[in-house]
């Protein structure tokens, strides 16, 4: 298939699923369409050869985040709520500031010109993306890949503690007055 | 003499202050009578021991021919502000502080035992023994004080409880008003006793009576000073500490206190106002009298003419007022000026020392009938629920027993012998005729107008034509009466005291005769005032009023207290306020506080409008911060 | 694979779902759906890296591993989001943000 019909369904696709993303006053279907964005930019990755990162942006983000998110939905709101919106006067100004943004962006991008290297290109495949994870030389990652390492487990324990019943922190509490 | 062996006085201080916390914290607790009967048990005890102080420290301990020491039963520093500048508490033993002992415990005992009876029912039962009980720590600190600043403090103590009592009627105006007056009229005098402190101090380096008053001390040592308008410095603060006692003591032009704190309950009038608060003053002086003798003489004419003054001021007003509580005030000032024109008078060391002798003693002698004359009037008050003398009338059949005791307080201050009141106001006499003859041509006067106005209330009350009162009267009860008959004791033998070998200004005894030379002019006046009284009032007649038309404008003035209030009246409001106080408050209420409310204003204007900014709105943060960096943007990008 | 797309056309999309997260985030009340924008920028600045890693510097793969840590921080960030609203949901009975507007109740 030509690359560009490729892209511009992807393209549509994400920007598409975006504006419904942030305009559906159904949260739920927020979600749905937040995960057709998400699939489409891992589908952006593997056109970009980039394999690994699109099936993590896959598993963590549509198969991770995602789920979670309807999981919470479901935790917090009826399906049937119609979401509350901005006033109208809000939506106007927000959306006047959005596309004056872009409009801006999108200029100073067009006018740029971007250098690329001349530098010969290395491989994208999983096995050479993991042995720079792991490696701590030059072109080596793994001092980040540890502190992300512990950033998730600081999360994880830190959600866990955030999300728990009052009465499991009132027993931590109390145990803590008896010291 | 060993010093623990009167250290038990400092009980005579912590009783009163103990039981004045008791009844106040606890007192709404349980009935009032037992307020009252604590109050009066521990002056009772502080009573027997002032007397076991008195018999100890002038017969038991005291050895025949040698001086009355002065010592610190007990001391301790209260405040330690630096090496050279400590405030001590304590309690200092001599003949007047024991003397004064004396007085007040005895007056303040018979004062509780009396208004057991006489405050019965009243609301606020407790807190007014409450009230005395402070009252009685405050007057006994102040007398046992060892040096001037527990001096002050106590005096302070004293003006607060005299303030709290006489507005104990607080739901009365006249009482709330006359409580302030003399608040601010004392307040305002102790300001000069401060001043007068703080030159002393200043002058000496100590605060110590005993260092103060001793021969070698540094303030008999003194040269005087500085010379300010051609009086020493020392002349200087003793001026101004005798501004402080006569403040308290109500000494002309600062008197207007006292017929107006008659608005509190009689006893308190009695205690307070007639025995023990008013004659602080005298003991001021009395208590420095060493150093206002040898340095200061000129301080000491002041007190003198101050004192002969305020005397036959007083008097001619007593002679016109008709509510009993009023003339025995002014007679209470009169009498104080007797008092401190002793002390005025008198001069230091052996005879010369007659007046200081004389004045103390007729403190002594005074607070005895003064307190019986107006525990009497309270006695009277109590049966005829009135203070006006034209609504009394013929009531001896009605009050035997107080009017015998009445009889005798008002013969005791005439200066009848051989009645106490006779002894030391000859004494005092006796000492104004070596000094000055003109100050003793005053009181000779003075001598005739109070036998002429006591015996006027007395007759206007106990004889003349009956009235109709609201119900028979009927005579008071016997916890009220008793006090009476011992104060009367007391007034007809206190007399006999004597004084001139216990209380003199050198602590050394000396001879006193009665000179007759002066005594039996001044028993005649007394006897013509009388005889004068007599035909007055003992019926009722026009007399009086044609009496009062003859003497026209002065009658008038003095009926009206020869407008004194009404000159403070002018100066403080048409002059003070008007043209210093408005200005001041103008300037206060529309520059100074208009600044700060200017401020206020601006400030308070700008964050109603800036808060909007701080609307705790994420999304008004988020739109704000999106908002200024696409501006940075293009200000960096475009027009920089 | 993508010979002939120019990368401009990479910036101007990944510009256009930014600022559409914007918006979103500006406009809505819920707190679940002022994450998903919040997740919409994220995948915006992600495909920025990318392209640019693609493009401009294909000998090295920084942007890729920029990414692939966005990713993680953006689970973790998720996570504990998550578990904050849910507790904000048990305290004031709705997540919406403007009423969530007292520090103790």
């Amino acid at each position: 298939m030509d690359s560009n019909i490729l892209f511009s369904l992807f393209a549509g696709a994400i920007l598409l699923f975006a504006i419904l993303t942030v305009t559906t006053r159904k949260v739920l279907r927020a979600a749905v369409y937040l995960l057709f964005v998400l699939v489409s930019t891992a589908g952006l990755y593997f056109m970009l050869n980039y394999n690994f990162l699109a099936a993590v942006q896959l598993t963590v983000y549509a198969g991770g985040i995602v789920v979670l998110m309807i999981f919470s939905i479901l935790l917090t709101s009826h399906i049937s709520e119609k979401a509350r919106m901005a006033t109208l006067k809000e939506g106007v100004f927000s959306a006047l500031t959005v596309v004056a943004g872009a409009l801006l962006t999108i200029v100073l991008i067009i006018n740029h010109k971007f250098v690329a290297t001349t530098e010969p290109a290395i491989s994208t495949d999983v096995q050479n993306v993991g042995r720079q994870l792991i490696s701590y030389g030059e072109n080596g990652y793994a001092l980040p890949f540890e502190v992300i390492s512990v950033l998730l487990l600081a999360a994880m324990i830190g959600s866990i503690i955030v999300a728990r019943k009052e009465s499991l922190a009132s027993n931590v509490k109390s145990t803590d007055n008896q010291e | 003499m060993p010093m623990n062996a009167y250290s038990y006085t400092l009980l005579i201080l912590l009783i009163p202050l103990f039981s004045f916390l008791l009844i106040g914290l606890t007192g709404h607790k349980y009935k009032p009578i037992i307020s009252g009967l604590i109050g009066t048990a521990g002056l009772l005890i502080v009573a027997v021991l002032s007397y076991m102080t008195a018999i100890k420290y002038f017969w038991t301990d005291h050895v025949e021919g040698t001086a009355y020491t002065s010592f610190k039963a007990f001391e301790t520093t209260w405040l330690h502000l630096t090496d050279n500048l400590t405030i001590n508490l304590g309690v200092l033993l001599d003949p007047i502080s024991v003397m004064m002992l004396v007085v007040v415990s005895t007056v303040s005992l018979m004062v509780h035992i009396y208004s057991l009876g006489y405050m019965k029912g009243e609301k606020g039962f407790a807190r007014f023994f409450a009230f005395l009980s402070l009252f009685s720590f405050s007057m006994l600190g102040l007398v046992l004080a060892t040096n001037i600043f527990q001096m002050y403090i106590f005096w302070e103590l004293v003006g607060v409880s005299s303030f709290l009592l006489i507005g104990f009627y607080y739901d009365k105006p006249s009482a709330v008003s006359a409580s302030k007056k003399a608040f601010i009229v004392t307040r305002f005098a102790d300001l000069g006793f401060l001043i007068g402190i703080l030159m002393l101090s200043f002058t000496t380096q100590t605060f110590d009576f005993q260092t103060l008053v001793s021969s070698d001390g540094p303030a008999l040592t003194h040269t005087g000073g500085a010379v300010f308008m051609g009086l020493s410095a020392m002349t200087w603060a003793l001026t101004f500490i005798f501004i402080g006692g006569a403040g308290k003591s109500a000494m002309f032009p600062l008197h207007i206190w006292l017929p107006d704190a008659m608005e509190g309950p009689t006893p308190v009038s009695a205690l307070i106002h007639a025995a023990t608060m008013v004659v602080a003053g005298v003991y001021l002086v009395a208590r420095l009298f060493p150093i206002y003798s040898i340095v200061a003489p000129d301080a000491l004419t002041i007190v003198a003419w101050v004192g002969g003054l305020s005397s036959l001021f007083a008097a001619i007003i007593a002679c016109t007022q008709n509510d009993i509580k009023r003339v025995l005030a002014y007679s209470t000032m009169s009498q104080i000026g007797y008092m401190m024109l002793a002390l005025g008078v008198s001069g230091y060391g052996g005879h010369d020392g007659l007046g200081f002798m004389a004045g103390n003693f007729h403190l002594f002698t005074h607070a005895m009938f003064k307190a019986l004359l107006f525990l009497g009037a309270g006695a009277i008050i109590h049966s005829v629920h009135s203070n006006d003398m034209r609504e009394m009338g013929n009531l001896r059949k009605y009050l035997p027993i107080t009017h015998i005791t009445f009889l005798i307080g008002c013969i005791t201050i005439a200066g009848i012998p051989p009645l106490s009141g006779f002894f030391s106001k000859d004494e005092i006499l006796v000492a104004a005729l070596h000094h000055n003859i003109y100050l003793f041509a005053i009181e000779f006067l003075v001598a005739g107008l109070t036998a002429f106005y006591m015996f006027r209330l007395y007759f206007n009350v106990f004889w003349g034509k009956e009235r109709h009162y609201h119900h028979t009267p009927h005579e008071s009860p016997l916890v009220m009466t008793i006090p009476l008959m011992v104060l009367a004791f007391g007034a007809i033998f206190a007399g006999f005291l004597p004084f001139s070998e216990l209380v003199t200004s050198d602590g050394l005894p000396f001879e006193a005769h009665i000179n007759y030379a002066v005594a039996v002019p001044s028993v005649l006046i007394a006897l013509v005032g009388i005889t004068v009284a007599f035909l007055m009032y003992r019926r009722t007649s026009a007399a009086p009023d044609k009496v009062a038309s003859a003497l026209g404008g002065f009658y008038r003035g003095a009926y009206h207290k020869f407008y004194i209030d009404e000159v403070y009246l002018f100066v403080t409001h048409k002059i003070i306020f008007r043209y210093i106080s408005q200005p001041v408050a103008w300037f206060d209420r529309h520059i100074v506080d208009g600044t700060m409310n200017l401020i206020g204003n601006t400030i308070e204007k700008s964050s109603y409008l800036i808060k909007g900014f701080q609307s705790g709105k994420v999304q008004q943060y988020g739109y704000v911060f999106i908002s200024g960096t696409i501006l940075l943007v293009i200000i960096f990008v475009y027009l920089w | 694979m993508t010979g002939n797309i120019p990368l401009e056309y990479f910036l101007v999309l990944s510009t256009l779902m930014f600022f559409t997260g914007i918006f979103g985030f500006l406009t809505r009340r819920n707190l679940i759906t002022m994450l998903m924008s919040i997740e919409l920028i994220l995948n915006a600045v992600n495909i920025n890296f990318v392209a640019f890693n693609h493009y401009l510097y294909p000998n090295q793969l920084q942007g890729h591993f920029f990414t692939l840590i966005i990713i993680a921080v953006a689970a973790a960030e998720a996570a504990v989001a998550i578990a904050i609203i849910i507790n904000i949901y048990r305290s004031f009975k709705s997540i919406e943000v403007d009423k969530v507007n007292q520090m103790k109740n």
